[in-house]
This record gives structure tokens, sequence and C-alpha cells, in this order.
């Protein structure tokens, strides 16, 4: 199914290796065509209690009155866990490295933000008992009006929606709303142009969807600390969330996970670890909370809608000189990644391409949806479809061969990015090339010989940002059959080196270990035996 | 009423690792008393094939077979930080910590060889099968096994590396955003032919066509699960998904799986992957990372082709029979594009 | 109010105790041990709790287990002969036909009903026998394929 192109970039490798480049079997497959790979579930403790969390009918709401007494003498119910009684309950993730304030409670207080908000934990000895329990509950709430549109959001006199960031942005550096990319002279590239294109896009939500919903196990330990399987996809920032909102020292933690059930992005936010925790500690019991499928495609967080226009200003000759992009994340009621996601996009700004008037303005909004969160491509998959829409009107629009187009206006080794560092490493021209030829995409013979690498197959004039290409007429396309891609290759190829490793940063190697150190026997039946490989 | 093919293309990048940096992770690698070799990690595999990736790196640093290592993972007791399984970053990051610990480890082997074969370190190399020999001198040698027994019970070593991999912090110009958002990038160029039915809105994806720049793949097998699987996905984000068909209205949320539309074993198209290699200077061996960028370049080359089909431009996705439809009808009927 | 279910698990006798309406995934893992069948939905969508009943494929999240009283039941655990692996397991692992391997064993447990049924499909075959089983990683193709490979290798396993 899968060819690899060994000829192009070969003298910048050395192929000679024995493990890597081997099509080995992966060494968990055994495991799963066994049904014997360990995921966090996989475990029979007994004694389990089960949490489910009371969620909000509302996507705005003032919370006047619960009555939880009903639940709490309901059949099976163990314990009731309130608001009041998590410890640490504010929290954002991104400030265990110091980025954003905390706006987000594990349990909300007197407000509701969107629609699905846990208010209430009952822990109870089967999900069935918990959910009866959970019916019981009765919850008055004052709707307050919501806001589900970026753009809307952003209006004065909008409902704000965090009380953290009440203007329904995310702050960055305490200064902006966005984040902001500005490199050369927008105006002055747009009023030069011969043809100006400008178009708006939007992607919405996407749920992950992975086949193992987000969950986790909290089993208190024989030695005053706390076990916990989880299915997340980031065992420290979740063991250092957990322990931040339980007001634990992190070595109380014991996280155990590592063979997860799909992920995508969407087991990064520490959904259920927290409140698995609390509970364990409360009752004494081992707790899984386990979303359901329900629970994970509308509660668990999704990647966020984003809308993003963009204006180009492009030369009849194919030479982009100009875009300008405004694109807003939809981070639903609270940060999560989003504040991250939207310098990630300003940094994927402009695309893969040397463009010399880049203008760009990135903004985290906050409506009454639930919080979204990373998921495969964070940041660069919408913006990817944007552009990329993008590139293809423009070419229409000059008359040029879409992949000529790009191959123009890809970036080249030594290029100045609109970031303002040179480009290096670079392979679009080559990638496009390929693809067309395999595809019987005709491409012009100057096309087809240009390269990445340094001043490969382009006049410069200037500052290595102006481009003038050396022959483009806006031609027809040619319909001769495609010939065989050359790759030009230094005369005498040296012998390459493998790339120098980044120097370890470990101390020189270390007297013998301790002798005979454990972490404590198996202390649970667990079919397998092993807890993870 | 007609069926209309069409092709499209889109060309991308991707940044390997966290943005900006900052995003460290460790590995530990140490021999047991007969010469095989466990690699902890807190790292995470989703799937993505992380314990396999980062075992043949380790093997190949330290120079035996894969077989004699494992990779244990993830425990927060014995495995060491790693920042998470996201942002494309476990090969390059994960992947540079186990060279960095397996160098450390493999160090220390080669100077117990060296003492048992009475000769210098730099004398002696590892044959990849289980065996330490000299230079120029093949006959003069000593397995693995034997230098670890001799290491652990005689000259009092321990076979063991430690390794940390972190790209620094990039500051971030909050007035131009100049700024160091990652060392090294990957490439995509997907071509996608698409049929468009101008009566019933539903557009067919017939075929791929890709080329992939991953750096160096490490294990084409594994290279190849990620941009099948991603590919299905990119056109499942560009055809089928979305948990609010009425964005930003937030109606009819789907439940699960019956509601959730993502394509089915039946909906599949062949799909003609090539795979290039520009080694990463930062790379463990030159390796960058695909987990995200397969999916990426599918949703605006399905677009395009739709467009190159029927002529109309879905700009908001997920692009439903229900939008091609309304456009084709606000268009006055398809008009194809000239074929490609 | 907990019944006592006796069946047949992979060729071996289990019994359990059963809380009434429990279902026979919640039974297999929590009861009898056996946790090589996974739910993912609890609701019947997703098919990776995919188990044979008398060599039927059935979803066990929504199997009341007192319905299974004396009847075969099979899992993925039951696939393997001892140490040999079914011809299935192997054409997975050949075809690398999983990633995360969550929906590995309701895949697999559906494949093994399909070749008892029609030793010989056709890839439409295929695609219909799984198109309850939901994959969210591999893209389906390899898990195509290796059902077909395990049907061409021609190999019957007792039933």
């Amino acid at each position: 199914m899968l060819e690899l192109r060994k000829e192009i970039f070969a003298d910048e490798r050395d192929d000679n290796l024995k493990e890597v480049g081997q099509p080995t079997q992966r060494q968990d497959m055994l495991g799963h065509v066994t049904g014997t790979s360990a995921y966090y579930d996989d475990h029979r403790l007994a004694g389990l209690l089960h949490l489910k969390v009371l969620r909000s009918l509302h996507a705005h709401a003032r919370i006047r009155s619960i009555d939880d007494s009903a639940a709490a003498r309901a059949p099976g119910v163990k314990r009731i866990i309130r608001a009041a009684d998590v410890p640490v309950n504010l929290n954002t993730l991104l400030s265990l490295i110091q980025f954003g304030k905390d706006d987000e409670p594990s349990l909300a207080t007197d407000v509701v933000r969107y629609k699905g908000e846990p208010i209430l934990g009952v822990v109870a000895t089967s999900e069935h008992a918990a959910r009866q329990a959970l019916d019981l509950v009765r919850v008055s709430y004052d709707p307050l009006p919501a806001v589900f549109d970026v753009e809307e959001a952003l209006k004065p006199g909008a409902p704000s929606v965090n009380a953290i960031y009440p203007k329904n942005t995310f702050e960055y550096y305490d200064k902006y709303d966005h984040q902001k990319l500005r490199f050369g002279d927008v105006e002055a590239g747009f009023a030069q142009a011969d043809l100006l294109v400008e178009e708006r896009y939007q992607m919405s939500p996407i749920e992950h969807a992975p086949v193992e919903t987000n969950g986790s196990i909290a089993v208190p330990d024989t030695n005053g600390r706390f076990v916990v399987y989880t299915s997340t996809q980031a065992l420290f920032f979740s063991l250092d969330t957990a322990a931040k909102i339980n007001a634990m020292p992190s070595n109380q933690l014991h996280f155990i996970g590592g063979t997860v059930g799909g992920g995508f992005g969407g087991k990064v936010d520490t959904l259920t670890e927290p409140l698995a925790i609390l509970a364990a500690r409360l009752t004494g019991a081992p707790v899984r909370y386990r979303l359901s499928r329900h629970e994970e495609m509308q509660f668990g967080s999704p990647r966020g809608a984003e809308r993003i226009y963009i204006k180009d200003g492009v030369m009849r000759d194919g030479r982009i000189l100009a875009r300008e992009v405004r694109a807003y994340f939809d981070s639903g009621a609270y940060t999560r990644l989003s504040s991250y996601a939207a310098v990630k996009c300003a940094a994927h700004i402009p695309g893969p391409y040397t463009i010399p008037n880049v203008h760009a303005d990135v903004f985290c909004v906050f409506t009454n949806r639930t919080p979204s969160t990373a998921m495969r491509g964070f940041g660069v998959t919408a913006l990817d479809f944007a552009l990329e829409c993008q590139m293809d009107k423009l070419a229409v629009a000059i008359g040029m061969d879409p992949i000529e187009f790009r191959i123009l206006n890809a970036y080249r080794d030594g290029d100045m990015k609109a970031h303002r560092r040179e480009a290096k490493n670079c392979a679009l021209i080559e990638c496009a090339q390929v693809a067309a030829e395999k595809a019987n995409w005709p491409i012009r013979e100057e096309f087809r010989r240009m390269s990445s690498r340094q001043g490969g197959g382009v006049t410069r004039t200037g500052g290595g940002a102006d481009r003038t290409p050396a022959r483009v007429t806006p031609a027809a396309t040619t319909t001769g059959p495609p010939q065989r891609v050359a790759y030009e290759r230094p005369a005498a190829a040296a012998p390459a080196h493998p790339p120098p490793p980044a120097p370890p940063r470990s101390a020189p190697p270390a007297a013998p270990a301790p002798a005979g150190s454990t972490h404590g026997a198996p202390r649970f039946s667990s079919v397998f035996g092993t807890r993870r490989r | 009423m007609a069926k209309h093919r069409g092709r499209g293309v889109a060309t991308i990048n991707y940044p390997i690792g966290m943005n900006l940096g900052g995003d460290p992770s460790q590995a530990l690698v140490h021999s047991n008393p007969t010469g095989k070799f466990s690699v902890a990690l807190s790292s995470i595999d989703l799937g993505q094939g992380m314990k396999s990736v980062t075992r043949q790196i380790c093997a190949e640093t330290l120079g035996v077979p894969v077989e004699d290592v494992y990779v244990d993972t993830a425990d927060s007791d014995t495995g060491p930080h790693c920042m998470g399984s996201f942002a494309s970053r476990g090969t390059h990051r994960v992947g540079n910590a186990v060279m960095a610990a397996a160098r450390e480890a493999r160090a220390v082997m080669m100077e117990a060889a060296a003492e048992e074969l009475e000769v210098d370190p730099g004398d002696l190399e590892t044959d990849g099968r289980g065996s330490i020999r000299v230079k120029g001198a093949p006959h003069r040698s000593i397995s693995v096994r034997d230098v670890a027994i001799a290491a652990q019970f005689r000259q009092g070593r321990t076979i063991s590396g430690r390794g940390i991999f972190l790209v620094p912090l990039s500051d971030v110009d909050p007035e131009t955003g100049e700024m160091s958002p990652a060392t090294c990038y990957a490439h995509a160029c997907l071509i996608a032919e698409v049929e468009v039915d101008d009566e019933t809105g539903e557009v067919t994806v017939l075929k791929m066509t890709s080329a992939y720049e991953v750096g160096r793949a490490l294990n084409p097998r594994l290279v190849e699960q990620q941009l099948v699987g991603g590919s299905w996905m990119g056109a499942s984000h560009a055809l089928y998904e979305t948990p609010e068909p009425y964005y930003p209205d937030t109606r009819d949320g789907p439940r699960d799986f019956g509601d959730y539309l993502m394509p089915g074993p039946g909906d599949l198209c062949p799909h003609d992957i090539s795979v290039l290699e520009r080694p990463a200077p930062d790379g463990p061996f030159g390796a960058k990372g695909i987990g995200e960028m397969c999916a990426n370049p599918v949703l605006p080359a399905v677009a395009n082709a739709i467009f190159a089909a029927v002529g109309v431009r879905i700009d908001e996705l997920p692009i439903t029979p229900e939008k091609v439809l309304r456009a084709l009808k606000a268009r006055g009927g398809a008009a194809p594009a000239r074929a490609r | 109010m907990k019944t006592p279910i006796q069946f047949r698990l992979n060729g071996e006798e289990v019994a359990a105790f059963a809380d009434s309406g429990a279902n026979l995934l919640d039974v297999l893992r929590e009861s009898v041990g056996d946790l090589s069948v996974k739910g993912g939905c609890w609701q019947g969508t997703c098919g990776s709790c995919t188990v044979l009943i008398d060599g039927a494929p059935r979803l066990s999240c929504l199997t009341l287990a007192e319905s299974c009283a004396n009847k075969s039941v099979e899992t993925v655990a039951g696939l393997r002969r001892g140490a040999d692996l079914h011809p299935l397991q192997i054409a997975f692992m050949d075809r690398f036909a999983a990633q995360c391997g969550y929906c590995t064993p309701g895949m697999l447990m559906a494949a093994k009903a399909l070749l008892n049924r029609n030793p010989n499909p056709s890839r439409e075959d295929v695609i219909e026998a799984i198109a309850g089983n939901i994959c969210r990683c591999t893209g389906y193709e390899p898990i195509i394929q290796a059902v077909l490979d395990a049907a061409r290798s021609g190999e019957r396993r007792r039933a």
C-alpha cells in the first residue's frame, strides 16, 4: 500500500541501520488480538463503587438551590459529592505550565456555563443505582442569556460567559485579547496586488469518538496513597492536575495507564481523575468514574469550532503578495487548551508558503457550549482547510494550475518566515511533485525541476522574500505524457552522517543503584497479572 | 441528474511537538542480569505505536536486536516524566530521550566489554545480533549476555542510562508574533478524486493519491497505519462528522454512533501513498511525527475536488449532501470544471 | 435480587450470580472475570462488545445475562487453542489490523461468525459482517484484508 521514495533526499540520510526502518511487529499486537491488552478498566476490584455526575440542563443559568436529600437516601448510594467537598474547586489545565488563570470548577458552584456542566456527584454501588439517585436530585435554575456564536460573544453587551474572563476572550500577555502576527506591510501588498480574494471559512466542532470512553478508577492503596488507573494521554499532566484539585502532594498519587483505546486529543483534559480520587478519599473504597457514550459525545470536550477569515492579494504571475487572517477559536465555556491553540494557529499562518506581507489576529473566545479541547491537528486542521481552499480559489482566479501555484509559492530552505525564522528542512515542493506525477496530474517542466533546497528553481531579487519566477505564463495545461521526474543531486555526494543528536542532558553514569527497591506487591486481583505493557 | 467527477489538491506542513517547545520527555534504560533491556517511560500508547517505535529506537542505539528490548509504560512511580502523547511529539521528543538514555547505557556496556576483552572501548562494535566484537577482528567477541553478567557481578557497573529531551521554550513577541514554533516540520501533498451526485448531493471519495514527507520512516508499517487511518479520519471530518449539525445553534446533537456519522467499511477508497524522508537534524534518526498531519490535507482536497466536479465551493464543514444541494441550487446547477 | 446463571464460556462451564436485568457484558467482565470483552457505548451502537452466542454474533451489552442460561458463549479469550493462535488472529497481526486495539476483540468475533457461516467470503461479505463494528484508528482496510487472508488460508478451526 505504501512506497518509500528513498532516492529523494538520499544524500541527506544514512540508511545503514539495523532495527530502525524495519517493519517490526508491534510490541502490543499480540495483546490486542488476544484481548489481553490491559486498558484502565481491565481490573476486577472488590467493593468497586461508581461515580456519576449530575449535569446542568441549561447552557447558562444561576443555580438557585440544590436538594440532594432524596438522592442521599436512595438505594446503593454511599456518598454525595458537592462543590464544597472539592478542596481546590477552580483550575485550568495549563496552570501547570503557568499559562492562563484558573477558571473552571470541577463541580459548579453558583453558575453553570454550559449544558452538561457537572454540578454534583453520586457514589453508589452500581452505575444504575447512581443514575437512579441522580434522577432524585432537585435543582432549580434561573436561566441566563446565553451566547453561542464567537463573533456575537465579542460584541459589546454580549452575555459574559466566564467570570475570570468577563469579556469572553482569553487575555494574552496581560495586554491583548488575541494573538498577533505582523510581518511586512499587508496594506501595501494589497495595494500592489492584481487581485484580492476575501473569504470566510467555518469548521464545526468534532467529537473524538474513541471507541474507549474517558474514565479512571481511583483505589486506596496499602500505604495511604491512591492508585489511579486512567485512560489519560498525559500521565503527569493528569496526576498533577488531580493533585492540585485534591490539595494532595503529588507523590500521594500513583497513576497507571499507558494503554489507551484511542485518544486523538480527547483524553488530555483530566475529566475524571480528580473527582474519582476525591470519591475514593471520601468513601475509603475504589471508585470508577467512567463517561457513558452519551456523556463522551455531548459533554466530553470536542474539537472546538473555528471561524477563519482570509484576505489575500495575488499577482497574475502567481505570487501571493499579502495574506491577512482573522481567526476565532470557540473555546466553549472554559479555557482548557484553547488558549494554546490560538498561538499555535498564529504560528501556522500563512501556511508553508513564502509570503512577504502577513497579518493575523487569532482569538480564543468563550461561548456557552461544552468546553473544547485538543484534537488531532489542534490549531492547524481548520486553518489548513481554510488555507488550502483559499489557495485553490487564488489559482482559479488567476488561471494557474493549482499544483504549480503551490510549488511557486512554497517555502524553501533559507526563506524568511512570517515569524522571523529561517525556513529549513523544507519538502513541500517534492511532495507536490511526487503526488502530481503519480496521479498523472500534468505540471510544466520547470515546476517539475524546482526544489525545496536553497535557491532551487526560483530567481531571487533581494531580501529573500521577493520572488520572481524564471518564466511563468498562465498557459493552458500541457497535455503531453508526464515525464519522469529527475531530482538533481550533487555530483560527488559526501557520505552523509546520521544527524548529530541533541546532547544528552543526563549527568555521567551513576554509581550502582541501591538494591531491591520495589514499588509494592500487586495489590489487587487483576486477571492478567501485569499492570501494563 | 448526473454524477460528476473532479480532483482537488492540498499541500500542507505540520509542526512537530508542542507549539513553542518547552515539552520535555525523559526515559530510563537498563539491562537485567543477562543482557536484556527495559525502557521505562510514562509515555502513552494510544494506538499510534509509542511502545513499538521507542523499542526500535532503543535497540538501534544500543546495538542489540529488538527482541532484547521491552518498553514498559506507563507508571508514574517507575516511569520518569513525559509531557504526554499529543501534538505529534511522541516520536520526536520521547524518541530522542530514549536515544539519550540508550547511548548512556551503551557506553557503560562497551566499557564493560572492553574490560572483558582487554581492549579499548573505541575498538569495539556491536553486531546488532547480541554480540560485541573487535572491529576488524570479529572472532574476538563476547555476547551482550556475558558482558551484562560480568558488569553486574564482577565489575560492579550498572548498564543503564538516563535521557531527557527538551526543546527550550520559545518566547513570543506580543506585538509581532515573532516566535520559534517548532524545530522541524513534516510535509504532505494529497490529491483527492470525488464523484458528486447532483441529484442527492452525496459525495463519494473515489481515490486518494498522496506523498508524505516524514523525516524518517522508523517503521514503515506503523507509518502506513497512521496514513491510512488518518486519511480515513480526514474524509470523515470533511463529509460526515459533527456533534453540532447546525453550529452555532446547539440543536440535535448526536448521542451515540447511531447518530454520529462516520464512514464505514463500505465507504472506503483506495489510497496510493508515497513516503519521502528528509531527516530533521534534531529528530531521532531524523524522524519527525505524522500522527496528526495524516488527516489534514484530505479536508481541503475533497472540498477542492467538489469544486472541480460541480463548480460549487462549500466553505463550511462538514460538507453534507444538504449543503451541496443548496449550493447547486443557488448556482443554477452543476458546472464541472475541465477534467484534469 | 441476584439470579444464578450457568452457561458455557469458551467451552468451559461457568456460573455467576447476576443482578436481575444485568447484561451479559457486565456479567462477563465483573462476575465471571473475562476482561477480553470490551464496552464502548453500552447501548448497542459500536459493536466492541460483540460475542458469539450459540455461534451467532450478538451485542453482549444488549443481551440479558439470564437469557444465556445453558448456552454457549464465545469471546476472544477463547479464540486461540492453547498456544496456537486462530488464523484470524494471525492474519490481524500480519496485516497490522489493530492500533489502539479496543475494537479488536469485537471485530475478531464478528469475523469469526462470518467465517463460521461463510468460509469463502467476498469483500462485500466481509464489509457487511463488520459494518456494525466501529473502528476509529485503522480506517478499516487492514481489517478487511486480514479477514480475507484468514479465509484464504483455508484452515478451519473446530467450532
